[in-house]
């Protein structure tokens, strides 16, 4: 293999190659985004017998462009009684977080230009799932501060419940994916990839089933998704923390949802999947298998009710966490022995 | 290794700058007719009852502070699951110890009630 591309043996390749796998991927992202929008429309209509959108282009395929021009051209309203810096910096809180975490996630094998090895990876860090853990976390104070900065009560419920749900999925998401680095024995997510590669069995799906049930639901928890959609429980709370949000600053808690969904999707696949692995070119396997995550999430959103809040801090303290341990202790065990 | 960084910098601002862009885009092209109904709190269309600053459970504080505990374990479960096959038995034991003394208050925890809601 060649040597690897830095910043240090050809500076000028190597910016530009960084800003071509950036802008490539936040586009691919925001376009997934969009026709997220569309899909899950779409998929949840034909699971309720409707047809969902038909009217803008064939098949209805121009709904998410229409809506998002309609929502940049909306009255942008700031309440008077809302805390005006932090409603305005709450949407951008929530968005930010959601679009960076992909920077850490492999979509690709190495690639080889002008004698050097490319990885297909926006940035390869050795604290790659720590920095996701981070950012995740991140994106809760935007919650808390959009709930509270809004003055209204269903935005501070809505607020209070989202991060006490996100704390709480936290805690068992991050302990579940504990086993994968015991078996691993590296943070970043390429080794994680490298680790799981060879053949399909070496899929940690396999060797950590636990876990990845784990970390499926929790996941779920933590992106505010059915059925765990309480801070936006709409029959009690309106719309929750973003009942007051109007125009662009509402669509960026759209987005922000929907990059989330994106980002577990394409997460779950790399730690339990073995990310780019498979029959087609790697890019292709990768999305194959988000897609397939993200229909998923819709299809449970179509089939689930809503859990009930005592319902969920039971199931985040009392048997996800300690489930989270016992495969932590089983996998230390298998390992020793 | 710091260089590995810079990517993760320029895609920060990146996303940054799209939202700043989308919602300064609203904030130009989007109509402005405000009316103190329009700016007044939703509350379904009734006339306000009081203010949203006002206290909530005590609940939330506690999963809060109960968060903290738990996740700082799981920050000190990270680098020992790097390690943990070149630890062995050892660090298996020693991470042992640092777990039941943690179960011990969690039992406690719950055995006190912070984790029922009702």
């Amino acid at each position: 293999m060649p040597e690897m591309l830095s910043l240090s043996n050809d500076p000028i390749l190597f910016i530009a190659v960084m800003l071509t796998k950036i802008l490539s991927v936040f586009i691919v992202v925001v376009l997934i985004v969009a026709y997220a929008t569309y899909a899950e429309r779409k998929i949840i209509g034909r699971m309720q017998t409707r047809l969902g959108p038909t009217m803008t282009g064939p098949l209805g395929l121009l709904q998410p462009i229409a809506d998002g021009l309609k929502l940049f051209f909306k009255e942008d309203i700031i309440p008077s009684q809302a805390s005006k810096v932090a409603f305005v910096l709450a949407p951008m809180m929530i968005l930010v977080p959601a679009f960076i975490t992909v920077g850490v996630i492999p979509f690709g094998g190495d690639i080889v230009i002008r004698g050097y090895t490319v990885p297909l990876q926006i940035a390869d860090l050795n604290v790659g799932i720590l920095y996701i853990i981070a950012m995740a976390g991140l994106g809760v104070y935007g919650i808390v501060l959009a709930g509270w900065s809004s003055n209204n009560k269903y935005s501070l419920i809505g607020g209070v419940r989202a991060a006490a749900q996100v704390i709480s999925y936290e805690l068992a998401a991050g302990l579940s994916i504990v086993a994968v680095f015991m078996l691993a024995e590296t943070l970043s997510l390429r080794g994680i990839v490298e680790a799981q590669s060879g053949s399909i069995l070496n899929w940690y799906v396999f060797s950590q089933p636990l876990a990845f049930c784990l970390f499926f639901i929790t996941s779920i928890a933590e992106i505010n998704r059915t059925p765990f959609d309480l801070p936006e429980a709409e029959t009690e709370l309106v719309s929750g923390f973003c009942t007051e949000y109007s125009s662009m600053k509402y669509a960026l808690f759209f987005m922000a949802e929907y990059a989330n969904m994106v980002v577990i999707a394409a997460l779950i696949s790399t730690l339990f999947l073995g990310g780019p692995a498979g029959p087609f070119p790697g890019v292709i396997n990768i999305l194959i298998k988000v897609f397939g995550f993200m229909f998923i999430f819709i299809w449970m959103r179509a089939t689930f009710p809503r859990v009930r809040y005592d319902q969920l801090m039971f199931m985040g303290w009392k048997v996800f966490l300690p489930l989270a341990l016992l495969n932590i202790v089983i996998t230390g065990v298998v390992i020793i022995l | 290794m710091l260089e590995s960084y810079l990517p993760i910098l320029v895609l920060i601002a990146l996303a940054l700058m799209f939202a700043l862009g989308s919602v300064a885009f609203s904030f130009v092209f989007g109509p402005r007719k405000p009316s103190a109904a329009k700016l007044a709190p939703y509350e379904c269309g009734m006339p306000l009852i009081g203010t949203a600053r006002e206290q909530f459970s005590i609940k939330f504080y506690m999963v809060a502070m109960l968060f903290i505990l738990f996740d700082i374990e799981c920050a000190f479960l990270y680098p020992w699951a790097v390690v943990f096959k070149r630890l062995g038995v050892f660090g298996f034991i020693e991470m042992g110890v640092f777990i039941f003394v943690l179960l011990v208050g969690y039992a406690y925890v719950w055995k006190k009630g912070a984790l029922e809601w009702e």
